[in-house]
């Protein structure tokens, strides 16, 4: 793999990170949690998707839709639930919250499914394996331009959203201060739980597409979840079009990395995340908030 | 006129300090009610309490004679009390519009809506694309007003009218509530300057160590007994204008 190369399948490989990271970008934007069940709320969503497509002998594509359903709910009862009783008692309740949920749903997939590898892959067709060969040295994989082309309508799908629906406008209003929305009438715990359905639902579509790209088992959530938050540190916390560019870097970096040596390309995506958080634009980035 | 809103031996803590103590007041539909006092006599949290964005610790608010005690700011709101905080708190990243908009979405049906509230403010019509951070003080406190006039209340709470803002702007602000008062609009005021207090409402109470000290028509009012109360100086204030010599 030459350079180039390496540089062109870390965009489409940051396409999947940036999907992983829009819905933690979206709940630390809107409510200023940092959701540290994400990466198995993705998992949970990759098996929900396993399930109803082994069950009905579904495409994995198709049987996102019936799955993306069912998170939006597990998403909104989620934080009318549990996160609802966390939110306001300071940065700490929440973070062990959602700590506590992780270790939940680990082990209900435990449970339920054994610690047994699986994939989407053999169901997804030749989608998987296809690419587009530019050059005799530059391919792009057809499943990675897929990836990334639903990042960008995710994101901007969100962004649009954001910006000129009434529902986006109450969650940014909500995101800047909760008790000044109620005043209008803007109930927070209504926006808390659209916010968090939205994100389990942009998970789910994170975690169908690394199911369908490689291998998941219940242990799967806490790599995605750092992958993830590292994507959002860089693009800037709660800037989604800024998680866009985090997860591009992320994965450019780890692809450059496997280039120097396979064992590198994971470390390297650590040190590229940890260099820009030690610049000063890092840490102004890491600080920045809400910006969607 | 009938009573709107009834606040029944009201109370209210900030942790374990009293901020307002056993207060009882009525207003009437249509009528105007100054809240004035010193800095720290409990104005704020009364309006606050009243609004549903503070708990009260004892005591009931009847609004519309509808016991809302126990409801949320955001119910209040539904059955009509909308309160501009003190600093007016706009949504500094979001747009006049946006401001507007945001208060619009769930409001009650009624005569208020961009258009009404863009004529009752036209100053506002050539900044909605602004972003409300921007704005200078006098332009904040009117976008506080007409957002909180766009969820169509039937009780306006407004804190700290005047404060912060230049002679001018508060010559516009008073301007804008002298049309709703003309409207028939039924307003709370917390108001530190007594004149203009005075000039604008139907009654006046002033409110001393979170308890209400003086009550009075304003026309039956002299500055001196406002004045009086205001600094807690004259214990005789302690009684209702009808009750002074």
């Amino acid at each position: 793999m030459n350079w180039v190369n390496a540089v062109v399948q870390g965009i489409f490989l940051g396409g999947l990170y940036a999907l992983f990271a829009c819905g933690l970008s979206l709940l630390f934007g809107v409510m200023r949690i940092i959701n540290l069940a994400h990466g198995d709320i993705a998992v949970l969503g990759a098996y929900v998707v396993w399930a109803i497509a082994t069950s009905f002998g579904l495409n994995p594509f198709l049987a996102l839709v019936p799955a993306l359903v069912l998170m939006l709910a597990f998403g909104y009862l989620l934080q009318r639930l549990v996160l609802t009783r966390s939110i306001g008692s300071g940065q700490l309740i929440p973070l062990l919250a959602t700590f506590g949920i992780a270790i939940v749903i680990q082990n209900g997939l435990l449970q339920a499914f054994s610690p047994d590898v699986r994939s989407l892959g053999p169901q997804a067709g030749g989608l998987t394996t296809a690419s587009a060969r530019l050059t005799d040295t530059i391919s792009i994989p057809i499943f990675g331009l897929v990836v990334l082309a639903v990042a960008v309508v995710v994101l901007g799908g969100l962004q649009l959203m954001l910006r000129h629906t009434g529902v986006g406008r109450e969650m940014r209003a909500t995101a800047q201060d909760p008790d000044t929305a109620g005043l209008l009438g803007v109930p927070a715990s209504s926006v808390y739980a659209r916010a968090t359905a939205i994100a389990v639902a942009t998970a789910t579509v994170a975690g169908a597409f690394l199911a369908v790209r490689g291998t998941f088992d219940p242990a799967s959530g806490p790599t995605q979840l750092i992958f993830a938050f590292e994507a959002v540190v860089i693009g800037g916390l709660g800037s989604l079009w800024g998680t866009l560019v985090g997860g591009i870097v992320l994965g450019v970096a780890q692809s450059l990395g496997a280039v120097i040596d396979p064992q590198f390309s994971i470390l390297a995506g650590h040190l590229v995340f940890l260099v820009i958080l030690a610049t000063p634009r890092g840490r102004s980035l890491a600080m920045g908030g809400a910006r969607a | 006129m009938t009573a709107l809103l009834q606040v029944e031996r009201l109370h209210a803590r900030h942790g374990l300090l009293p901020a307002v103590r056993d207060v009882s007041l009525t207003v009437a539909e249509g009528e105007t009610v100054a809240l004035i006092g010193a800095n720290g006599a409990g104005k704020t949290t009364l309006l606050r309490t009243v609004a549903g964005a503070h708990p009260a610790s004892g005591g009931r608010v009847v609004f519309d004679g509808v016991d809302v005690t126990a409801m949320r700011a955001d119910q209040r709101v539904r059955r009509g009390v909308a309160l501009v905080p003190e600093g007016r708190k706009l949504f500094a990243e979001l747009t006049v519009e946006e401001n507007l908009r945001v208060a619009g979405r769930r409001a009650r049906p009624g005569r208020w809506d961009l258009d009404t509230v863009l004529d009752a403010f036209p100053a506002l019509a050539p900044l909605r694309a602004r972003t409300a951070g921007s704005l200078s003080g006098g332009q904040q406190q009117a976008t506080a007003i007409a957002r909180a006039l766009m969820t169509n209340p039937t009780l306006l709470l407004i804190d700290e009218v005047s404060l912060g803002l230049s002679p001018i702007a508060v010559d516009g602000v008073y301007d804008a509530l002298a049309r709703l008062i003309a409207d028939g609009a039924t307003l709370v005021l917390v108001e530190q300057d007594l004149g203009r207090a005075m000039a604008v409402a139907d009654r006046v109470l002033c409110v001393l160590e979170g308890a209400i000290v003086l009550t009075g028509r304003s026309a039956d009012l002299s500055r001196e007994q406002v004045t009086a109360a205001y600094f807690g100086v004259d214990h005789a204030a302690d009684r209702t204008a009808s009750e002074l010599p």
